[in-house]
């Protein structure tokens, strides 16, 4: 079985419907689409227009029954997607979700067993699929100890190593620094040039596939096709529709945003202040204030300590040296000063954190509870509350799904929950860890207004990012943690 | 926070990751295989005689195998500490015989029970010894390639489970993460026996959650789409496996043996 059959397998769906199981509304709704072997696909659409179950269903991952209800055909190589996995390969959204095994060699071997290639082919192919990933680690490092941007390259390496007839890529590049994504690009084409694969790929910003697709398709609200054709010409002719639908066009514009920046009382000041995990490494001696009403982005590289320094300002982490005051208006009583040693409740109204994976602060059962949760631990009576609610929902376009399960979100409405559920007990302090990562261009746009407004309106905004868009739109003041470890992290740089 | 891992050594062929000792490079089946001898082998019996004779020759065994002192009395200590404490309630409870030392209430020592107390700890020590130092070293990866291809097992059984093991590694990360996520949203100010319930809930979800997520990552890589699959990695079975348990066998053997000749053999059935 060492020889696999070679070439790309042909794509299609007639009337397809998707809906998971324990919702009412179908997740796609109608697609018919038909990809011919061999053409390399870039598949755009608003976030929650179904790109996804549509990549999911491509993968033969969906089991009708199951995983939910299904109906009209979804066929490739002309028979149902899960008899047809041995040619299918597929990137999954979430990079950390997806590293199998404990060693990078054995991870990206692990699809190749899977599709019974003989142990002489395997190691060459592992080699090769790392060095084209840009993923040049020795073969027995734990994966455990990869950042997100190394996990989504090990992925692509191993899916690409497998030599699937269809490749199926769901984000790929969210994770990557510029030079990165190009790089990865460039692995993804030259390995469906090599085999003749079928290539479908999901991505917010398309200028980085444009080059190397041969087609475009957009899908509408419902997963309908509303757009079809060749890379340039559609997107020419489609810019409006696009643009609505949160596609990031290129060459579209910032939008344009005045800010009403009257910095304000200093809220939190850090002096000589190192940050990190407990037993790890620090990055330190770091001095700056935070003020209400502006708005502070800390960047870096990767494993620079950004998200440990998001947690330490949010009062979840203790500073490892040096010292992070809060002012004594604004500390819960003048003598505890330091956010790590307030209570819980007390850092409600002061300092709310959105954590980079939305999924990690989700704690109840509905999108409703969850907005709730904040003004209920404070007591609030339940009319307030359900005010509070309401409003946020109204607001951040969450109504229609008040009563639905947070995990079962898209991710842009994932992200807009989390955001709201720290709006709902009005901290004067908000602090956002890499808020727009895989955000479509509307959800893009929105937080940036909305995150606009908060300051205008008062809030202190500390926004730990990658994006150079959402730095330059919105920094008052940058905290740049630079490269107090590049060395020792040469190869995580990404 | 995950810490970097192990040296930056490119291995060519293989990632095999070689350990001190000889004992790293020997099938994690054999030393599985052998360690399950002795455990037979020693619950046999509850005499003291067996289960000393038994442990000399274990730590004969493990010298020659070139398992370093130091690591064999390091990772014993968990065990020692175990065994202690059941030769303790043994002491104190064991069915009592001959002479009466001491007692108190429930509590009874006598000749009978100190023997048996000794005899109990030589033989949990015993017991447990080859089993935690065979693995010294053996990464999961190399133990579920043998299961596979030595003993054959269902490879949707040996890799789910392997899987699985990695996952309880990031177990720690995902509890550490609720623990920020429920200060953050300001419900974290309960009990902390009330809190710590709440969090283990939320971490058996985010378990499942998991777990779900990594058969939907596995199958995307297409596990399970071809009836067969091969393996990367071989697992090796030769000499050196079937010696280990061969002396696996010898040292159960001549524990027998020297208890029976001595006199001291009681079979757990007889009694």
């Amino acid at each position: 079985m060492s020889t696999s059959p070679s070439g790309g397998v042909s794509v299609s769906a007639q009337g397809w419907h998707w809906r998971h199981a324990g919702r009412s509304q179908w997740a796609c709704r109608d697609l018919s689409l038909s990809i011919e072997p061999g053409e390399r696909v870039l598949l755009l659409g608003a976030s929650g227009s179904g790109k996804s179950t549509v990549l999911h269903g491509l993968a033969g991952l969906l089991d009708s029954g199951e995983d939910g209800d299904q109906a009209g055909q979804l066929l490739v190589d002309g028979a149902s997607p899960s008899t047809r996995r041995s040619r299918i390969g597929m990137v999954l959204q979430n990079p950390d979700s997806q590293v199998i095994l404990s060693r990078v060699g054995d991870d990206v071997a692990f699809g190749m067993e899977n599709f019974a290639v003989e142990r002489p082919a395997i190691w060459p192919r592992v080699r090769r699929a790392l060095t084209a990933v840009g993923l040049d680690l020795p073969l027995a490092r734990s994966t455990s100890a990869l950042s997100g941007g190394q996990q989504q390259r090990l992925a692509l390496a191993g899916v690409l190593a497998m030599n699937p007839g269809l490749i199926l890529l769901d984000e790929p590049t969210a994770n990557l620094d510029p030079a990165g994504v190009v790089e990865v690009r460039d692995a993804v084409a030259a390995a469906a040039a090599a085999t003749g694969a079928t290539l479908v790929v999901v991505e917010h910003r398309t200028a980085v596939w444009l080059p190397v697709v041969d087609r475009v398709v957009v899908l509408g609200e419902g997963g309908q096709v509303v757009a079809d054709g060749p890379p340039e010409v559609t997107l020419q002719r489609e810019r409006d529709l696009l643009r609505r639908a949160g596609v990031w066009v290129p060459g579209d514009e910032l939008p344009p945003l005045t800010r009403r920046h009257r910095p304000g009382a200093t809220l939190l000041e850090a002096a000589h202040l190192s940050v990190g995990y407990h037993g790890g490494e620090s990055s330190h001696d770091l001095g700056f204030h935070v003020d209400r009403g502006s708005v502070t982005v800390v960047t870096g590289p990767n494993g620079a300590g950004k998200s440990a320094l998001a947690l330490t300002l949010g009062g979840l982490l203790p500073p490892q040296g040096g010292t992070l005051t809060a002012d004594g208006a604004f500390a819960p009583t003048p003598r505890r000063r330091s956010p790590v040693a307030w209570k819980s409740r007390e850092l409600l109204t002061r300092i709310g954190s959105v954590f980079q994976n939305p999924e990690h602060q989700f704690l109840t059962a509905t999108v409703r509870d969850e907005l709730a949760l904040g003004p209920r631990a404070l007591k609030r009576d339940e009319t307030a509350v359900a005010e509070v609610c309401d409003s946020l929902l109204e607001r951040l376009r969450l109504t229609h799904l008040a009563e639905v399960n947070p995990y079962t979100l898209s991710g842009g409405e994932q992200r807009r929950l989390s955001v709201a559920t720290v709006l709902a007990t009005a901290p004067g302090l908000v602090i956002l860890d890499e808020p727009t990562f895989g955000q479509d261009r509307n959800t893009w746009e929105q937080l940036v207004r909305l995150l606009a407004e908060m300051a205008d309106e008062g809030t202190a905004v500390v926004a730990v990012t990658h994006d150079l868009d959402f730095a330059g739109l919105l920094a008052d003041q940058r905290v740049d943690l630079g490269s107090w470890h590049v060395e020792a992290t040469a190869d995580a740089s990404c | 926070m995950a810490r970097r891992g192990h040296g930056g050594r490119l291995v060519l062929m293989t990632t095999v990751d070689v350990a001190p000792g000889r004992l790293a490079t020997v099938n994690p089946v054999a030393k599985l295989a052998a360690a399950l001898v002795i455990a037979v082998g020693l619950v046999l019996s509850v005499d003291w005689v067996s289960a000393a004779t038994a442990l000399i020759l274990e730590v004969v065994l493990l010298l020659a195998l070139r398992v370093p002192l130091r690591t064999m009395l390091v990772r014993s200590a968990m065990v020692a500490l175990a065994a202690a404490l059941t030769a303790v309630t043994i002491l104190l409870y064991g069915e009592s015989s001959g002479v009466v030392h001491w007692h108190f209430l429930l509590v009874t020592v006598s000749d009978g029970s100190i023997t048996l107390a000794v005899a109990t700890f030589l033989r949990v020590l015993a017991i447990a010894l080859p089993s935690v130092l065979l693995f010294v070293g053996t990464e999961p990866t190399e133990l579920a390639d043998g299961l596979g291809q030595v003993l054959r097992l269902p490879a949707r059984f040996v890799l789910g489970a392997l899987a699985g093991v990695r996952l309880v590694g990031l177990l720690a990360q995902d509890w550490r993460y609720l623990g920020y996520a429920r200060r953050a949203r300001g419900v974290a100010d309960q009990a902390r026996i009330r809190r710590a319930a709440g969090q283990a809930f939320a971490l058996l979800v985010s378990a499942i959650r998991r777990g779900s997520t990594l058969a939907t990552a596995m199958e995307a890589r297409g596990f399970g789409a071809h009836p067969t699959r091969t393996w990367a990695r071989p697992s090796p079975f030769g000499r050196r496996e079937a010696a280990l348990i061969a002396a696996a066998f010898v040292i159960v053997a001549v524990a027998i043996a020297t208890s029976v000749a001595t006199g001291h053999w009681n079979l757990i059935a007889s009694r």
